[in-house]
């Protein structure tokens, strides 16, 4: 093989790179949603490739739903320091009080639908008319379509109709005053991608991607952790089990997965062994309908 | 391991989403929790298998009428290559999704009815494929099992085609007979299609040669963004990023800065803000130059020896996206890579008939999916070369002033 050859992750890596200049380029008030996640996380180090020597020309921004772990509120600290970008945290907790909003009530009370008020609301303080996400096209059927550069209106929402080709690697970001634009650089990653990478680039995570202790509940198949925002009912079993996460998300809707996977090698080879999608094991307010995904979406979920 | 995006087009029930859904799940590139979904959603099949064309099924609102209108990607991955998939749909009207998903395929798979044979879409189909210059095509003979795998009907089929890629100077044409419902030649070499003795497809997709896709000769370079740090240790900085087109830089190379002209040299390089020796296509990298001249996002950056056309008196071939049509006269900008220009399209010639490639008489405005040879002005020179001979330089965009939608694939002649 000839030495000017980009192996698959070089070219994603470079095709990512590409979208965050142009993005840089092409927007005044840029800002990277960070959710805590190793997608963001791999923004993040992107995005760092991206501007280097120059700092990362945009603001992180964190959606605090206040159910996060806490290591991941840890690294996102410890991150942001590293690589000497600016973090905005906006909570959740805040919205529903100014609001008034009802908090979602139940045994697993996911605030994953309110992060939405919370999003828009901090669009709207800070003026970005440019939101980076780090969602994939590969984590769920109704993100197929979705283009690397994505016109939402004033309210946040997504049209499929009013979507704009994008062709070569042009990327149209001409908006009206009011509008905004989600982009995802890494849509064209899958899963493994990200981990692979993740691995090549010796990329730090936060300590609960890797198997640890935790005590757990059962709950419909999946381990849910016990915590302040998850507490058991009488009926419940608390299991003491070694578990890792697969995505970070709420506490109190995120499930572990058992695991004795303590380095990124193992936690590879597991996922290469396992069979089920990164969606449907760890989130369990995703399986509530086939269409939740794209319902949300057209209400300026990212 | 490397990647190949590749395009899949074909009429509407030619099995496209068949195709698709047998690529991913004999590739196991379906997960168990998807495959639970489909099986709930398989409408009560009478012989209980699942209907694999689900698995590619998009929004709801497509799902309600029961075709595809958009492109949609799919991954999936075997040991040798990792394949992004743009999925477009076969409907008549939507030629538009299909030149978007084209435009970074490097190869297409295009779908025939082994019972219909060459029909006016695998026609139009070809043809966009042959505008949008895609370096590889197979033609996939599909149903097979409904022709009792006959070669009789296959070599017939190869020599309808054979025409219309003369026709068309499609080089580099593969002809695989298939059953996507039955996994024939798909994944695993059919045993009932013993008469052929090329490869299944996805083995010609893993192996087909992608290397000479990128061009390494010709070095086009196009600045997205310039880095100024401006802090104590980084004074003076100056790094001009972009994506490298085409071909290699190295450092010391005499370079020089279009539209304006000015020649210097190449100081320094880094990707990633590591420094190296030379950059090539496609790596996102950072130029520096020996000489402080005024840059900005936009100029392009070429060898002194091989410079491209710089003009803003643009013939061009215009593929129309909008359902507002195009009017001789109309102001748009145009997008070209990061260069964004004011533009007026100042003439109309002709319109080309997609399902004949014949020249037409534009009467009225021209309309969606519509292709069109235009000539363009521009207010300020663009860098670029002819679509034919350098596809990723010579693309770009007009972008619609007042609704800001990307009205139109332009390719520059
Ligand atoms: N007998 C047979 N039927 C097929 C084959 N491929 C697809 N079909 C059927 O053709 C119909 C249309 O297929 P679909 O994949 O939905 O077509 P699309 O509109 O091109 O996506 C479905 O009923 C499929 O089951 C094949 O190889 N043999």
């Amino acid at each position: 093989m000839s030495k000017y050859h980009l192996d698959y992750l070089e070219q994603l890596e470079a095709e990512s790179i590409h979208i965050f200049r142009e993005v840089a380029a092409q927007f005044e008030r840029p800002a990277l949603l960070f959710s805590g996640g190793k997608d963001s996380i791999t923004m993040v180090h992107l995005a760092k490739k991206a501007f280097a020597p120059g700092k990362i020309p945009f603001p992180l921004v964190h959606i605090d739903t206040g159910h996060n772990f806490p290591e991941a509120l840890e690294f996102r600290d410890w991150l942001a320091k590293e690589v000497n970008a600016t973090l905005v945290v906006r909570k959740v907790e805040d919205t529903i009080q100014q609001k008034n909003l009802t908090e979602p009530r139940g045994k697993f009370p996911s605030r994953n639908w309110l992060q939405t008020y919370t999003l828009l609301d901090t669009i709207e303080e800070f003026k970005f008319d440019a939101c980076i996400g780090g969602a994939r096209r590969d984590e769920e059927k109704a993100r197929a379509k979705e283009r690397i550069f994505s016109v939402r209106d004033e309210f946040g929402q997504w049209n499929p109709k009013l979507q704009r080709p994008e062709l070569w690697n042009i990327y149209n970001g001409r908006i009206h005053k009011g509008e905004n634009v989600r982009v995802f650089p890494i849509s064209n990653w899958t899963e493994l991608d990200i981990w692979n990478y993740i691995r090549k680039e010796n990329i730090d995570l936060p300590s609960i991607y890797f198997a640890h202790e935790r005590q757990v509940i059962e709950h419909e198949g999946q381990l849910v952790a016990i915590s302040e925002f998850v507490q058991p009912d009488a009926s419940d079993v608390v299991l003491t089990k070694q578990v890792r996460y697969r995505t970070v998300g709420d506490m109190t809707c995120t499930a572990a997965v058992e695991s004795t996977a303590a380095n990124l090698d193992e936690v590879i080879n597991e996922i290469i062994a396992t069979r089920i999608s990164e969606r449907g094991e760890t989130r369990i307010d995703d399986k509530v309908t086939e269409a939740a995904m794209e319902d949300r979406k057209k209400n300026g979920y990212f | 391991m490397d990647l190949l995006r590749f395009i899949t087009a074909g009429s509407v029930d030619d099995g496209k989403s068949t195709l698709i859904g047998r690529l991913l799940y004999d590739s196991k590139n379906i997960l168990i929790d998807q495959l639970e979904a489909l099986e709930k959603s398989t409408k009560n099949r009478t012989d209980g298998s699942v209907d694999l064309a689900l698995l590619t099924d998009g929004l709801r609102a497509e799902r309600e009428q029961g075709i595809t209108i958009d492109v949609a990607y799919r991954y999936f991955t075997t040991p040798k290559r990792k394949f992004i998939i743009a999925d477009a749909p076969g409907h008549v009207q939507y030629t538009r999704n299909m030149i978007t998903g084209a435009s970074n395929a490097s190869l297409i798979i295009v779908l025939v009815d082994a019972r219909q044979g060459v029909v006016e879409q695998t026609r139009r189909h070809s043809i966009i494929a042959s505008l949008l210059k895609i370096p590889h095509v197979v033609v996939a003979i599909n149903k097979m099992d409904l022709v009792e795998y006959s070669q009789d009907v296959f070599n017939n089929i190869v020599i309808d085609y054979a025409e219309v890629a003369k026709q068309l100077g499609l080089k580099n044409v593969t002809y695989i007979p298939i059953s996507a419902l039955n996994g024939d030649n798909i994944v695993d070499r059919s045993e009932i299609i013993d008469w052929y003795d090329g490869k299944p497809l996805l083995e010609f997709l893993e192996e087909v040669d992608t290397a000479h896709d990128i061009d390494l000769d010709n070095a086009r370079f196009q600045v997205q963004f310039v880095i100024r740090p401006q802090t104590e240790e980084l004074h003076d900085y100056r790094g001009y990023a972009g994506k490298i087109i085409s071909g290699i830089y190295k450092r010391g190379d005499k370079v020089k800065v279009l539209p304006a002209g000015l020649e210097t040299t190449i100081s320094k390089l880094e990707v990633g803000g590591q420094e190296v020796e030379e950059v090539f296509a496609p790596q996102a990298a950072v130029i520096q130059l020996a000489d402080d001249i005024d840059i900005s996002r936009g100029d392009a950056i070429v060898k002194t020896e091989d410079t491209p056309v710089v003009s803003n008196e643009l013939e061009v071939l215009l593929c129309w996206l909008d359902d507002k049509p195009l009017q001789a006269g109309n102001k748009y900008y145009l997008q070209h890579n990061s260069r964004l220009v004011r533009a007026v399209v100042k003439s109309i010639e002709y319109k080309l008939d997609v399902n004949t490639l014949q020249q037409q008489p534009v009467e009225g405005g021209v309309k969606l999916n519509e292709v069109v040879k235009a000539t363009i002005r521009t207010a300020s020179p663009l860098v670029y070369d002819p679509y034919d001979q350098f596809v990723v330089n010579g693309s770009a965009i007009l972008v619609d002033e007042t609704s800001n939608s990307t009205v139109a694939a332009v390719l520059l002649q």
